[in-house]
């Protein structure tokens, strides 16, 4: 378990960095659900069922799928991949590389101070989770659901004047 | 220790993704790449509250997660809503571009 544990973060950290970096947007969406996999993985040895299954199901299926679709109607081609290496100069990535890599070293200096803590994989099953869920923090679950619908009203809005937009620019360019 | 894992690497590990995640949304100008690195910042805050949950074998962390998740949902949603309108008006997905309120 401790070595898949520490296989699965480095193939994670490798496809994330590997997301970021990519020229093609596709790219760098499978390498993410690469990484997406990979991190599932460290939830189930982990113990945690449920938030692994949700990883797989939530992230790597539908929000990727999204992704997937808006990339496809961008119809990225190969202009676009070099107006990215254009952007994607030395000049332009070294300063927020320089000021992440600070903040990180930092996180990591913090970290050394290891308290010995053991992580000891305790299954904890989706009927406690579910349990949690509803008894104290079911006000979490009402706020969530809230934030959805916002999201959903949000959604349709602008999808709503995006079609209005079109529909009357074709309009226009009949008359 | 071998069927363990150091609660710290646990959280360098989420820290490392989070960081990654940062240093994109910096690094990119591409819409759709600033709103993936802005997925990979949630879900690297999510792996650290299940991380944090294992080490005390609570459900909180899981709860937790199932929480980033909808916040993650959500965002996307609309974010990649805001994509195309951005598309719709500028015809690129550079957001230099979208620096005023209205077109």
């Amino acid at each position: 378990m401790t070595v898949a544990f520490y296989l699965a973060a480095a193939v994670a950290i490798a496809a994330t960095f590997m997301a970021i970096t990519r020229l093609n947007a596709i790219h760098a969406l499978l390498y993410f659900v690469v990484s997406l996999l990979a991190a599932a993985l460290i939830l189930l040895l982990l113990g945690a069922r449920f938030a692994a299954a949700m990883e797989v199901i939530i992230y790597a299926g539908a929000i990727m799928v999204l992704f997937v679709f808006v990339v496809m109607i961008l119809s990225t081609g190969p202009r676009e991949a070099l107006q990215e290496r254009q952007w994607l100069r030395v000049s332009t990535w070294i300063g927020p590389a320089i000021l992440t890599a600070v903040l990180l070293g930092e996180l990591l200096y913090v970290m050394a101070g290891a308290t010995g803590a053991l992580i000891t994989p305790a299954q904890v099953t989706p009927a406690q989770v579910g349990a949690s869920l509803l008894g104290p923090y079911l006000l979490g679950v009402e706020l969530v659901s809230m934030l959805l619908l916002v999201g959903l009203i949000g959604a349709f809005h602008l999808a709503y004047r995006l079609g209005r937009g079109k529909a009357s620019e074709e309009a226009g360019g009949k008359r | 220790m071998i069927n363990q894992v150091p609660f710290e690497h646990g959280m360098i590990f989420a820290g490392v993704l989070f960081f990654l995640g940062l240093a994109g949304v910096l690094v990119r100008r591409n819409a759709v790449f600033i709103l993936l690195s802005l997925e990979i910042m949630l879900n690297a805050a999510g792996l650290a509250f299940v991380i944090a949950g294992a080490r005390f074998a609570a459900p909180d962390g899981q709860v937790m997660f199932l929480f980033v998740l909808g916040v993650a949902a959500a965002e996307v949603s609309l974010g990649l809503a805001l994509v195309l309108w951005l598309y719709h008006w500028q015809r690129n997905v550079d957001i230099d571009n979208a620096r005023s309120l209205r077109g």
